[in-house]
């Protein structure tokens, strides 16, 4: 009898989730606030609460802004893990939602773009939390704009991550040669893929199914 | 060797093919009584194997045909048994109710019968006395008149009117008094009468109920000897109980879904909402566990109230533990049904968390506030509730499911039986007449050596019937 017992506990063990891999997902939004994408904003606070409702407990969300310099925790306007039980969980994203409109409605425009610190601190973020689905969301224009003495010519480590540009806008200059528009997206996406990870753009907001 | 290096074993290659053919339909020809033997035996080995898996499957199809047939006779049994044990306790419960009231009904009617015989004796008519008077008035009559006869005799009628008189009213009153007797003999006639008509109902409901169990005492009788009647009927049973059954259990599974859809939701707010064992979520293996639990003390509770006997050890246990486990079982279903309640109540809220929630999110208006939410919140609680109880009854269908189960399995496994009996015994025949097909098919390149064959035999044949034997010849000379 004693023998059934543990064995029934160890293949409860087993199955339980502590074996298993992670399953929930973490979602890193990147907000571009340079000053020729700053208007962009109310799209990306869209997007926001579309992430929001798609999410569920346990996954991981934070949303920090790209300016001159990104690596670092003071960009990050919300963040959050969402609780298991789901009235906290929906509590949570509420005060989620209320910050980030708050910080639509104050933003300041940043004078330099430093997307690849940002990107450096989203991995860092997601790899702390563990997350089984780690996903970076950058709203911007992807044109790196860097300040005197800011090192970017780095590799990030984006094995295990997918990054997703959304709503790449076309700059002026890109309209009289749309070759840098073109190269602009193939480089980042050779430094992803380059570094293990998988690229994707996205320009119509309204199909993101796909994207969570 | 190639099939173009065969053909060129002569310049020409027709020569050769003639050749070759030849050389072949000699070789088979040759190989031919030996060839024929071995499809011969192939064939009927494995014809006769088949035969003899299909007798073996036969057998066991007996068997199976044999204990099906036991196991329905001991459920036929049982249950006969047990409406007949019921329809005894009928019987006794009715035979003591209306035995204990036998004597004063018997009292009843032995006083009503007493005060009949009492008012008809009292009714009876007393005779008048005769009338002495005659002869006095005879005597008298012979009297002379003139010793003033006249005026005795004048008294006399006076006398005699007002005696008449008084007897007449003595009379009439008694009359009166003797009618007023048997008009209150009717009702206790009445009563009499009331009282056989019930005792003529009972005896009625009892005969009938009599006529019941010998009926079921025949059947049971049936039962008991094996006849094939009462397997046909008890089998026949048998798959009606299974569907029944089984359709009121879909039904009760239906409803267990219906609970779980209640229960699942604010089981996350409890165990968690993303936590998984094996590939379910724990929430939803919670709130199966509480609806699987529910059912497990339904049963018990049906068990311990002798309403069905799929545990034994309960019915078997003393009145009083019994008792005990009726009401154990129940606090803990009415435990579980409260339980239930609040879930479904909280499901509500969290609903209605969750949609002001989404609304939010897609940027539109807060939820408006409904008037008539209380009707479906009372409702999900009712349901809650009254789930958990409706499901106790889940042990009835259950029961007969599980009983008559063991019968329809037997059937089918017969019917699969005897389908691969027959499917053995047609695939034996197949290979039988297919070696006979093999050595007509081995034959047909071989005809013109089997024609100069057959004709040779014939010439032979011919020949030594044509040349008489040295005997014959013998016989002829003289």
């Amino acid at each position: 009898m004693k023998r059934i017992v543990i064995l029934s506990c160890a293949l409860l063990a087993a199955c339980s989730q502590s074996s298993a891999p992670p399953r929930n997902t973490g979602v890193y939004m990147l907000l571009d606030t340079s000053g020729t994408y700053r208007d962009e904003l109310r799209k990306a606070q869209d997007v926001i609460l579309y992430a929001l409702s798609r999410l569920e407990p346990a996954d991981s969300f934070a949303v920090a802004r790209i300016d001159t310099g990104s690596f670092s925790e003071k960009d990050i306007i919300a963040k959050a893990t969402f609780d298991e039980r789901p009235s906290t969980a929906n509590a949570q994203k509420r005060a989620f939602a209320s910050k980030v409109k708050d910080f639509v409605s104050r933003v300041n425009a940043a004078e330099y773009t430093d997307i690849t610190g940002g990107l450096l601190q989203a991995v860092e973020f997601l790899n702390e939390k563990g997350t089984g689905r780690k996903t970076i969301l950058i709203f911007s224009d992807m044109e790196q704009d860097l300040d005197k003495g800011y090192v970017r010519n780095i590799d990030v480590p984006f094995k295990g991550f997918q990054v997703i540009a959304l709503n790449v806008v076309k700059l002026r200059k890109d309209n009289y040669d749309p070759r840098e528009y073109m190269s602009r997206l193939e480089a980042w996406k050779e430094k992803v893929e380059k570094s293990g990870g998988e690229w994707r753009v996205v320009n119509d907001l309204d199909r993101l199914d796909g994207v969570l | 060797m190639s099939f173009d290096a065969l053909l060129a074993i002569t310049p020409w290659p027709a020569i050769s093919a003639i050749l070759l053919i030849a050389v072949l339909v000699a070789v088979l020809y040759l190989a031919r009584h030996t060839a024929h033997q071995a499809i011969r035996t192939a064939s009927g080995a494995l014809s006769r194997g088949l035969r003899v898996a299909s007798h073996s499957i036969q057998q066991a199809q007996a068997r199976l045909a044999e204990r099906n047939r036991e196991v329905l006779l001991a459920a036929g049994r049982e249950a006969k048994g047990r409406v007949v044990e019921r329809e005894f306790m009928r019987v006794g419960e009715t035979v003591r109710k209306d035995l204990a009231n036998y004597p004063h009904l018997h009292r009843a009617l032995s006083e009503a019968i007493s005060h009949i015989e009492r008012d008809h004796q009292n009714a009876v008519e007393v005779p008048p006395d005769p009338p002495g008077w005659v002869k006095a008035v005879e005597t008298v009559s012979k009297i002379d008149a003139k010793n003033g006869a006249n005026e005795v005799l004048s008294d006399i009628h006076k006398s005699v009117v007002k005696a008449h008189k008084e007897a007449m009213d003595a009379y009439r009153e008694a009359s009166t008094e003797r009618h007023e007797l048997l008009r209150a003999m009717m009702p206790r006639w009445r009563d009499v009468q009331e009282i056989l008509t019930t005792v003529d109902q009972k005896v009625e409901g009892l005969l009938a109920r009599l006529l019941g169990i010998d009926r079921h005492m025949q059947e049971y009788e049936a039962i008991v000897k094996g006849e094939d009647k009462a397997v046909s009927v008890l089998s026949s049973s048998s798959l009606v109980n299974f569907f029944v059954s089984a359709m009121v259990l879909l039904v009760a599974i239906g409803g267990a879904a219906i609970n779980f859809s209640l229960i699942a939701r604010p089981m996350a707010e409890m165990v968690g909402g993303t936590s998984v064992i094996g590939v379910f979520k724990t929430a939803d293996i919670a709130a199966l566990v509480i609806i699987m639990v529910e059912i497990s003390m339904g049963l018990f509770l049906m068990e311990s109230l002798r309403i069905t006997r799929l545990f034994p050890v309960i019915s078997a246990l003393p009145d009083k533990m019994r008792r005990r486990m009726i009401w154990v079982t129940f606090s803990i279903l009415l435990l579980l049904a409260s339980i239930e309640a609040g879930l479904a109540y909280m499901r509500e809220v969290l609903l209605q968390d969750e949609l002001s929630t989404t609304a939010l999110l897609r940027g539109g208006e807060a939820v408006v506030e409904n008037e008539f939410l209380w009707i479906t919140t009372a409702a999900q609680m009712g349901m809650g509730f009254i789930l958990p109880f409706a499901l106790v009854f889940v042990a009835i269908p259950l029961e007969t499911f599980v009983h008559s189960l063991r019968t329809v399995l037997g059937l089918i496994g017969i019917a699969l039986l005897r389908a691969c009996s027959l499917i053995l015994r047609v695939l034996s025949s197949g290979f039988r007449h297919l070696g006979t097909l093999l050595e007509r098919v081995y034959d047909l390149p071989l005809f013109v050596p089997l024609w100069l064959e057959a004709r040779w035999q014939r010439m032979a044949q011919e020949s030594r019937v044509a040349q008489p034997t040295g005997e014959d010849l013998r016989e002829v000379t003289p």
